[in-house]
């Protein structure tokens, strides 16, 4: 077998709250190969950050903790580095963009020296090398007067901007890895698309692999190659971009797939919502997390927890409906309307 | 332009207090010298009084007033005549600069340090710890805490001197008991504004950068925690100054702050409104520089707009 | 495979019976509910308010629990060190320290709830006035710039100065101080509400209302008052000890309360020389008193702002 670049086995995070123990992330396993984009697609609450922030080990602990599992970086098991050893890792070999430009940023440090400090940190480079580095890596996320620009605090940089900047500090010592937490969320439409070509630009010139966490399935249809779809702490399906988009198996990902908006489509057919609430993840069901909400549900979903059912090479779907026993769709729907 | 409008309120207050303190001593009931009356000669009288321009009309004598306070002209005592109420507070100043500039450094390097001990360490022995000793200096007033420091540190255990001033062993209990409460409120206003900073967004930025522990802390967490407290220093400032009445009546420590509270006593009114006014405009001047520096620290809040 | 294991009869439409249902939901209740149960939760608070009831009780009973008048000189029990009859022992004149102590305590909270009463009927309606008024109207901007201008004024001047001042002109007393608490206690409240109010005032309900015709007063009532009773709880359990303070603080100085009437200030200074002499109950009942009534408001304070802030609980 060929070894991936970052493989993620096994992994379980919980967090103790006063409520009890959130389970956060279930059981997740995935990998990502060099220059690949892998796209994490799922509601909020689904753990998708959380698991995102365990690879770079920003989970705090407590109440967090990593209960189970491996994050392999070239063979190498982050989980099992001392903080020192992990401090070398963050930052170089794996960095991250997070969410909300607008509170990413250290508001009383000069944007050019927070893009220059993750220089100095793991790099032997010195004061006016680093800021020559620093100022370089301002015009590669495409700001203009990057010598100018580098001497200004975040207050006086649009959202997009800023997220540019996040960009930059996180590229700025060439990582293996870039993990993106739904880093255009908070932008506008068009700066987002924008921002996301700048991501991929980037990608190819630096040969960086990408972990892109998104709710939005119309940004992963644009930039991602693979897509894993997390619900409830787990991963319910993988499969390449296209693939999960014309053969879906997870009745999720139709959910998914039927709520995003369709501009061309000639018939102007409603927007269908995903019915009801993502399960409860203080005790979660021993059986598939959606169930509850699935219109095809068996009484094996809740009984028993679904295997991954490997559907074609690099897709796999959690879903009982990929067992042979299981009865056609049509008579699962047509049960399910004469109960409710 | 900020600056201008910042000015113009300052000396607004200022002439707000030299009124007050004006208007407060012409309500004073009778005349400052009716117990002289029966011993001086009427001629003499007359001179005292046209000394402190009492024999004027009153609008003539709160523009002299105003005159002589423009020109740092606080008059003279009642109690010594031949000692003007500008030569009393600089024979006091030094003592008390000491004492509160000693107070200050001490309130700010410890009180910050346990701030961001507790607050690095937060829901552990060491929080509790810092709180425990801040909760403390904040309920014992300073006129309790000193008799106690001189009765144990200086009574019964010999440790340090008391009951004069003059060497720097002196001025240890003193500046304790003075820097104890205004400590206390710091560690406990660095602790909030610091556990606020670690929730903050931009330090799981620098965490993701692999900065160690200490630069994170220092650089992306102390940095924007202690701002704050810049703001804080103006209400530590006055609290220093009226800790000084007590702390130099309990000491005997010859500063401005015990010739104050003298001056009370006696009914020495210039000196009283000599010191009020000293005291008013020395907090007014620190609360402007502190409006002003701290506009310039923090790179958010631009000079020219109001800001937030 | 694993999956071979499952029973095949489970191959079947979902039975009603293992339908699920719906996540259960927090039981919902009202706010101010779920504020006291916060307030109860939190240990501080209990702890702060259980104290402040324990003082409020001695003051009102404690000196009627000795047949002791707190001003009453006994020239032959001087000085006498705690024991079955004084609990808090004698002072130089041979009055009570128990007696004295809880009457101290009486002038205490007196002070404190006064400061409260001016803090409310001053600061709130300043403050509440002011942010109302603001951007309502050129007057309304006139009035709002006018208050602020005065409270700007107030604020750069240390009430313990003006306290003192006004001491010279009237007598000092307790009356004296809460003429003083009354020229400038007020300012820290009125600027707090005033922003609060301002911030309100753009929230979306409150336009709302607004745009529907409903009176000012109705506003007020309904949707300001009420979103702005926690920054006034939290803000007067801070006020009320600095009051308690600063009335200790002068009575320490001699500009409070006079002999022979008793406050905490005042005993502590008269304990200032004997001190040395081992007459630890002088300084120690007054003294304990001062810092353990700081405290519990400090407590009660801290425990109300962590259980009202939303922030807090998750």
């Amino acid at each position: 077998m060929l070894e991936h670049l970052l493989e993620v086995n096994n992994l379980e995070v919980s967090f103790k709250t006063y409520g009890g123990e959130v389970q956060a992330v279930r059981d997740v396993s995935f990998h990502v190969d060099k220059g690949e984009i892998l796209a994490i697609v799922g509601e909020s609450g689904s753990g998708k950050s959380v698991t995102v922030q365990s690879i770079m080990g920003l989970i705090p602990t407590p109440p967090g903790k990593i209960k189970n599992g491996e994050v392999l970086l070239e063979g190498q098991d982050l989980l099992k580095l001392s903080k020192r050893e992990m401090q070398k890792v963050k930052g170089s070999k794996i960095s991250m963009v997070f969410q909300d430009p607008m509170t990413s940023l250290n508001p009383t440090m000069k944007v050019g020296k927070q893009i220059a400090e993750s220089i100095t940190t793991h790099q032997n480079i010195k004061g006016p090398e680093a800021k020559e580095r620093a100022i370089d890596m301002i015009r590669r996320v495409g700001i203009s007067n990057p010598a100018e620009r580098y001497e200004q605090y975040p207050h006086e940089f649009s959202g997009g901007m800023r997220q540019r900047i996040m960009i930059a500090i996180a590229l700025a010592c060439h990582p293996k890895v870039l993990l993106a937490d739904e880093p255009t969320t908070a932008l506008d439409v068009t700066i987002q698309a924008q921002v996301l070509d700048l991501m991929k630009n980037l990608k190819d010139e630096m040969d960086t692999s990408i972990i892109l966490i998104t709710h939005d399935l119309g940004v992963v249809a644009e930039t991602a190659e693979r897509v894993a779809v997390m619900y409830g702490g787990m991963i319910v399906e993988t499969a390449p971009v296209n693939e999960l988009f014309n053969n879906p198996k997870h009745p999720y990902t139709w959910g998914l797939l039927e709520s995003i908006p369709d501009i061309d489509a000639a018939d102007k057919k409603r927007l269908v919502p995903i019915e009801g609430a993502p399960p409860d993840l203080f005790s979660p069901p021993k059986g598939c997390p959606f169930a509850p909400r699935c219109k095809y549900a068996m009484d094996v979903c809740v009984e028993e927890m679904p295997p991954a059912f490997s559907i074609d090479s690099g897709h796999e779907a959690k879903c009982w409906l990929n067992d042979s026993r299981s009865p056609a769709l049509k008579e699962l729907v047509s049960a399910g309307r004469q109960l409710s | 332009m900020y600056i201008v409008k910042r000015i113009l309120i300052m000396l607004l207050t200022i002439w707000v207090i030299a009124s007050l303190t004006f208007l407060i001593m012409k309500f004073i009931p009778g005349d400052p010298f009716a117990s002289d009356a029966d011993v001086l000669p009427e001629e003499v009288l007359q001179n005292i009084r046209a000394k402190y321009n009492l024999d004027e009309p009153i609008a003539v004598q709160y523009v002299l007033y105003m005159k002589d306070l423009v020109t740092f002209d606080l008059g003279f005592s009642i109690q010594s005549e031949t000692r003007s109420v500008n030569s009393i507070i600089a024979d006091g100043a030094p003592a008390s600069a000491l004492l509160g500039l000693q107070a200050l450094v001490i309130a700010l390097a410890l009180g910050l340090l346990l701030g961001i001990v507790a607050a690095l360490n937060h829901n552990k022995v060491l929080d509790y710890a810092s709180m425990f000793i801040a909760i403390i200096g904040i309920s014992v007033p300073s006129f309790i805490l000193a008799p106690l420091l001189i009765k144990y540190f200086a009574v019964e255990w010999g440790m340090l001197p008391v009951a004069s001033w003059g060497t720097w062993q002196h001025s240890i209990l003193p500046t304790l008991a003075l820097a104890a409460t205004p400590l206390a409120v710091i560690a406990r206003f660095m602790r909030s504004s610091m556990l606020e900073v670690t929730n903050q967004n931009y330090i799981k930025t620098a965490d993701a950068k692999g900065l160690s522990k200490t630069k994170l802390v220092i650089r992306h967490g102390i940095r924007n925690a202690i701002l704050p407290v810049i703001s804080f220093i103006g209400p530590l400032f006055v609290s220093l100054i009226t800790g000084t009445f007590v702390i130099e009546k309990i000491f005997a420590i010859p500063g401005i702050g015990r010739y104050f509270v003298d001056s009370i006593f006696n009914r020495d009114y210039p000196v009283i409104v000599g010191t009020t006014i000293f005291f008013s405009v020395l907090l007014v001047l620190t609360l402007f520089i502190i409006d002003i520096s701290y506009r310039y620290i923090d790179p958010r809040i631009k000079l020219t707009s109001g800001g937030e | 495979m694993e999956a071979k294991r499952v029973d095949d009869s489970l191959f079947r439409p979902l039975s009603p019976e293992k339908r699920g249902h719906d996540p259960i939901q927090r039981p919902s209740m009202s706010v101010w509910k779920e504020t006291i149960l916060n307030v109860l939760k939190n240990k501080m608070a209990v702890l702060g308010f259980t104290l402040l009831l324990v003082i409020g009780f001695f003051a009102i009973a404690g000196p009627h629990m000795v047949p002791f008048d707190p001003a009453k000189q006994d020239l032959v029990n001087t000085n006498v060190a705690p024991n079955s009859e004084h609990w808090f022992g004698s002072d130089d004149l041979g009055r009570d320290v128990w007696s004295r102590t809880w009457y101290g305590a009486r002038v205490s909270l007196t002070i404190g709830l006064i400061a409260a009463a001016i803090d409310i009927i001053l600061g709130v309606t300043i403050g509440g006035i002011s942010g109302y008024m603001a951007g309502r109207s050129k007057f309304g901007d006139r009035i709002d710039s006018i208050l602020m201008r005065i409270v700007e004024i107030l604020y750069g001047i240390p009430y313990l100065l003006i306290v003192i001042l006004l001491m010279v002109i009237m007598e000092p007393g307790i009356t004296s101080i809460i003429i003083a608490l009354s020229v400038t206690g007020w300012v820290g409240m009125a600027r707090i509400i005033r922003g609060q109010i301002l911030q309100l005032k753009s929230q979306e309900y409150v336009l709302a209302a607004q745009k529907m015709g409903t009176s000012h007063p109705k506003i007020i009532w309904r949707h300001l008052i009420p979103n702005t009773a926690g920054i006034i709880i939290v803000n007067l359990t801070f006020t009320i000890p600095s009051a308690i303070f600063a009335e200790s603080f002068l009575s320490f100085l001699g500009l409070g309360v006079q002999a022979p009437f008793a406050s905490w200030g005042t005993m502590a200074n008269d304990s200032l020389g004997v001190i040395l002499s081992g007459q630890w109950w002088r300084l120690f009942f007054p003294g304990f008193m001062i810092a353990l009534t700081m405290f519990a408001f400090n407590a009660f304070g801290d425990g109300l702002q962590d259980a009202l802030d939303p922030k807090a609980n998750k």
